[in-house]
């Protein structure tokens, strides 16, 4: 009884949560990720709630309060080009800001680096990759490759086991964050349900919307050094437009796709149209260079045949060949 | 009689925090560390045992940590050093190797003196603990 009044009598009677964070520059950390990463509210929105119980924690470990080390295993799922592995790599820099890990080290693996090719290869593999990843982030990117239900001798299950008995008794040292399609990981966690409960934080990456597109599209271009003139502005939000209802669209990833297209075709329209380059022609993007894409030209066509249809001349078959193959 | 090999041989035993501060130090110099064990202490018995390969492309302890918990667990009582090697071109060879784990008990050495031809003597270290079979050494 005795000792814990002293305990208390040692510890302060409160603590200022705002110097902690100024101390940890969490601030500044996640004012980057808003400034860098186009929407993802719910991503942001975990977060800034993990940042927030570190810093919780960290206080209550100064009140001598009990603070046991939370688990930071995470799962990232979302459709093609919504941002995980972008946000994972970040994620290494965030926790490491807040004390959580000892190093800002991410290690980036697929199935490749973790299962063997032969029996007991398996093992030693998996191993040596924890064992670089320990004091930082191991990121584990298509994780649902791991397990292979049509092949029962798959060794990916002993890379599984590895994987859990580390991630549950090494918590202190390693956080993995695995990545993958919704619909895959889905069937990965149901098939290893021990995988799923050791990991707290489930974030799923919603689609980007239209105006997102666009921001992340401007975003680029900003870091590339392009400026688009006002048609252009234009161009590209019909493009937008047209390419979020295709087939395979990959959300920021066929943005960046759509742009590295336009910046080919601005430098063919250059070579041709300007023997003396300029600052301005040399970072200036035109509506040509948006709208000679496949797509306009299928949307053209389209409308074309619904015309001729509507006059009926022509039926669903009448589109040629080239804008039916994505 | 404590065996005195290897860089802090002299001090007290370190402990696990310690251990981990010195192998930071090692990483942070860009070197790679390895366990290694055994149970013959004679000082000329340069070969210990290699408990699984150097570790390179690490970052942080807690990875020699992992192994040299393994290795505990595996070889109680045993001697057990971790290595720092650097590759470096011009060092290429160890650049730092302490002791972390030895038996409880330590026989130490027998001072063997053989009589050569001529009244010469030779001298010579027996280590008693090598007297038993491996295994039954400690």
């Amino acid at each position: 009884m005795d000792m814990k009044a002293e305990a208390n009598a040692e510890t302060p009677a409160s603590i200022d949560l705002q110097s902690l964070i100024r101390e940890t520059d969490v601030g500044e950390v996640l004012a980057r990720l808003d400034a860098e990463l186009v929407g993802l509210a719910p991503v942001k929105t975990r977060i800034r709630e993990i940042a927030a119980f570190l810093v919780v924690e960290r206080a209550r470990r100064q009140m001598g309060l009990g603070a046991s080390p939370p688990s930071l295993h995470m799962c990232f799922t979302g459709n093609p080009g919504t941002g995980k592995t972008t946000v994972a790599l970040r994620m290494a820099e965030i926790l490491h800001r807040l004390g959580y890990v000892r190093k800002a080290n991410l290690v980036t693996v697929t199935r490749d680096d973790l299962v063997g090719q032969y029996i007991g290869h398996t093992a030693p593999k998996t191993k040596e990759v924890l064992k670089r990843a320990m004091g930082g982030v191991l990121f584990i990117d298509e994780a649902y490759y791991l397990y292979r239900p049509e092949n029962e001798r798959d060794y990916g299950q002993e890379a599984i086991e590895i994987l859990l008995q580390v991630m549950e008794n090494q918590r202190d040292d390693l956080v993995v964050i695995l990545a993958g399609y919704r619909d895959r990981m889905d069937t990965f966690f149901s098939s290893n349900p021990g995988m799923s409960s050791r990991i707290a934080h489930h974030i799923d990456f919603p689609d980007f919307s239209a105006d997102e597109l666009y921001a992340i599209a401007e975003l680029m271009l900003g870091q590339m050094d392009y400026v688009l003139d006002p048609g252009a502005i234009d161009a590209l939000a019909e493009y937008i437009a047209l390419r979020r209802v295709e087939p395979h669209f990959a959300n920021a990833r066929s943005i960046r796709n759509a742009l590295d297209r336009a910046r080919l075709r601005q430098a063919n329209r250059i070579f041709f149209e300007h023997p003396v380059a300029t600052r301005d022609t040399l970072q200036t993007l035109v509506a040509a260079d948006i709208r000679a894409s496949r797509l306009f030209a299928k949307s053209r066509a389209a409308r074309h045949i619904l015309e001729r249809m509507a006059l009926g001349v022509a039926n669903a078959d009448g589109a040629p060949d080239e804008w039916l193959c994505p | 009689m404590r065996l005195t090999q290897g860089a802090f041989s002299f001090l007290p035993d370190f402990t696990d925090d310690e251990i981990r501060a010195q192998i930071d130090y090692a990483l942070a110099q860009g070197w790679a560390c390895s366990v290694e064990y055994t149970t013959d202490p004679h000082p000329r018995n340069s070969y210990w045992e290699m408990w699984g390969a150097p570790m390179f492309d690490l970052k942080d302890a807690a990875g020699v940590m992992y192994e040299l918990n393994a290795c505990r667990k595996a070889c109680p009582g045993q001697y057990i050093k971790v290595n720092a090697f650097d590759s470096t071109h011009g060092f290429e060879t160890m650049r730092l190797s302490f002791i972390v784990d030895r038996p409880a008990n330590e026989p130490g050495f027998d001072l063997v003196r053989h009589e050569g031809a001529g009244r010469t003597v030779q001298y010579t270290l027996h280590s008693y603990a090598a007297n038993q079979p491996e295994g039954e050494r400690y």
